[in-house]
């Protein structure tokens, strides 16, 4: 065998070793759909949805971890958004290249590379005991507001980026002020790219169960919150409860559970995919 | 400026000031509950000590269990993730036809925004039993299963972002190989490869911190045993694992079990401080190669 045909071999081979390790990945996934479906599907039906936690497997649902889970969304995104796009306004547009600038971007990018446990160690001694929230939904959203901050803020930006200068320039001509030009201008034209970045910090937030743990989200909790100063769990840690026990109808539960929070999971981030194609394609500078 | 633009502006400045407050309340939290942890137990024991009892009657605060646990277990994860990652982001870049590449360079994210408990679920009640119809000795809880599929978690981010750096490289230099009669393959491992590498590697190094930050994982699939040893068959238990453990309990403020959970955290931050730091220079000071 020549060296050519040798090496025409080893390139052929690594091509198939390429797409047998692309579709290993899709196949793990498809396996583990495949096992939950199997495994929970049966188990969903209106009772499940509405039931209250039991120690029973066939009469526990998930009513007060789906309340818990919308809670601690909706008060995170009220919470993160303002704080976030404020914060990517100023890096973006008002800060550039000073030294402020490049320590903000030093440190946001070092908060993202921060394990979310160690956010739910911040929340439990800032928010949890100094402030005396409690193991409250407010602690909670606080605590995952913080953990969601940099994917916002640098979605914020890079959607502000993408804005081209001649916008900015014929605003500034016109005679508004900078504020003016990118409230008007700039903040409309990026708002898809924008809201891309914050539906899928959120459905991050969504699957977030270590910090929410550490910061004292119940495993039981018999009621559905009312405020946000009431007690609570989310779907995760109801998922890690059932999972933790023996029995098998649990088990059972666990899987149904799960179908619930990857359907909510799929459609957040199928929505941001549909946000950010429908955006690309109006804005044609 | 106007007056109420500065308002606005102030008020955008606090907004952004906010991560850097997250930052310092991050550090002074682990380190006021740190101290006072090491008021009562010695840092020598902390760090040479091979048990990790707090909980026990008999106690021992030696961090060294918890953290062989998770180096156990980001080894695996690596030992799967980097093959399988790096070669997608290659036969993507190199070998795919377009249109491939960017219907499964997101299909492969997927993977990576399924919630971890989920993934803990399918480890022990999928993985952990087919690996133990090959190798029946394997325990319900061990490292193996949980590092497995920690390292199916985190492929995406060894491929995209090594493909991120691969198409960064100038075509001039792929074409010029090619021109030289290389195959694929060739000009991938001496060629583009080596070119990516910085990238390459801070993708590795981003996927390495994220398996040692990995929580929910090991808490359900690998056990809850700190042991000091890299036997992957074994229940043991990893530094997030265990700050989970006691969180699940009721243990009080103040108390010195509540303070390892911040001895254990700081361990844990400090380890992803370094990885994420030096990554973050690597990126800066490989950035503009061939600009």
């Amino acid at each position: 065998m020549t060296n050519a045909q040798k090496n025409r071999i080893i390139d052929k081979s690594f091509q198939v070793f390429g797409i047998v390790c692309t579709f290993f990945g899709l196949a793990i996934l498809a396996i583990l759909i495949y096992n939950i479906v199997i495994e929970g599907a049966a188990r969903i039906d209106w009772d499940f949805m509405k039931n209250l936690p039991s120690r029973r497997p066939q009469k526990a649902g998930i009513f007060t971890a789906v309340m818990g889970t919308i809670w601690v969304l909706v008060l995170t995104t009220l919470i993160s958004f303002p704080i976030a796009v404020g914060a990517g306004i100023y890096l973006e547009e008002y800060a550039k290249k000073t030294k402020l600038a490049s320590l903000l971007e030093i440190n946001i990018a070092n908060l993202a590379g921060v394990p979310s446990i160690i956010y739910g160690l911040l929340g439990l001694e800032i928010f949890v005991r100094i402030f005396g929230l409690g193991g409250s939904v407010l602690a909670g959203s606080l605590t995952l507001s913080l953990l969601i901050l940099p994917i916002i803020i640098v979605a914020t930006r890079e959607a502000l980026k993408a804005v081209p200068s001649s916008i900015k320039d014929a605003s500034m001509a016109m005679g508004a002020s900078k504020w003016q030009t990118i409230w008007n201008q700039t903040l409309p034209a990026s708002i898809g790219g924008v809201l891309t970045g914050v539906i899928l910090a959120i459905s991050r937030a969504i699957g977030e169960t270590a910090p929410l743990i550490v910061v004292g989200a119940l495993a039981y909790v018999p009621f559905a919150p009312s405020s946000p100063m009431d007690e609570f769990t989310v779907m995760p840690i109801q998922i890690f409860n059932w999972v933790s026990r023996p029995q098998h109808g649990f088990s059972v539960n666990a899987a149904a559970a799960i179908i619930v929070l990857l359907l909510i999971t799929f459609i957040m981030n199928g929505i941001a995919v549909y946000f950010r194609n429908k955006w690309q394609k109006k804005i044609k500078w | 400026m106007k007056f109420s633009e500065k308002i606005i502006v102030t008020l955008l400045k606090f907004a952004a000031s906010i991560t850097i407050l997250t930052t310092i309340g991050i550090i002074m939290v682990l380190l006021f509950e740190t101290i006072n942890f090491f008021k009562e137990v010695s840092f020598w024991e902390f760090i040479t000590d091979k048990e990790w009892t707090p909980l026990f009657a008999q106690k021992h605060f030696g961090i060294l269990p918890l953290v062989t646990g998770t180096l156990l277990t980001t080894f695996i994860a690596i030992a799967v993730a980097l093959p399988i990652g790096l070669t997608i982001a290659i036969y993507l870049n190199m070998y795919a036809p377009k249109g491939f590449r960017k219907t499964f360079k997101p299909l492969l994210e997927v993977l990576a925004a399924v919630p971890t408990v989920v993934y803990g679920f399918f480890a022990l009640s999928v993985v952990t039993p087919f690996l133990q119809s090959i190798y029946p000795d394997l325990a319900g809880f061990n490292a193996l299963s949980a590092g497995i599929v920690m390292g199916i978690m985190i492929i995406p981010f060894v491929s995209s972002l090594s493909e991120d750096a691969l198409y960064a490289v100038p075509k001039t230099l792929k074409e010029a190989s090619f021109g030289m009669g290389s195959t694929r393959f060739q000009t991938s491992f001496k060629v583009m490869v080596p070119a990516a590498s910085s990238g390459i590697i801070v993708s590795i190094i981003l996927a390495i911190s994220r398996a040692i930050g990995e929580t929910m994982i090991v808490a359900i699939a690998a056990g809850q045993q700190p042991r000091f040893g890299f036997d992957p068959t074994v229940p043991i238990e990893t530094i997030t694992a265990y700050i989970v453990q006691v969180s699940m309990g009721d243990v009080p403020h103040g108390s010195l079990e509540y303070r390892t959970i911040f001895a254990a955290g700081i361990t844990l931050f400090a380890f992803t401080f370094v990885l994420n730091s030096v990554s973050f220079w690597i990126k800066k000071r490989y950035q503009e190669k061939y600009d």
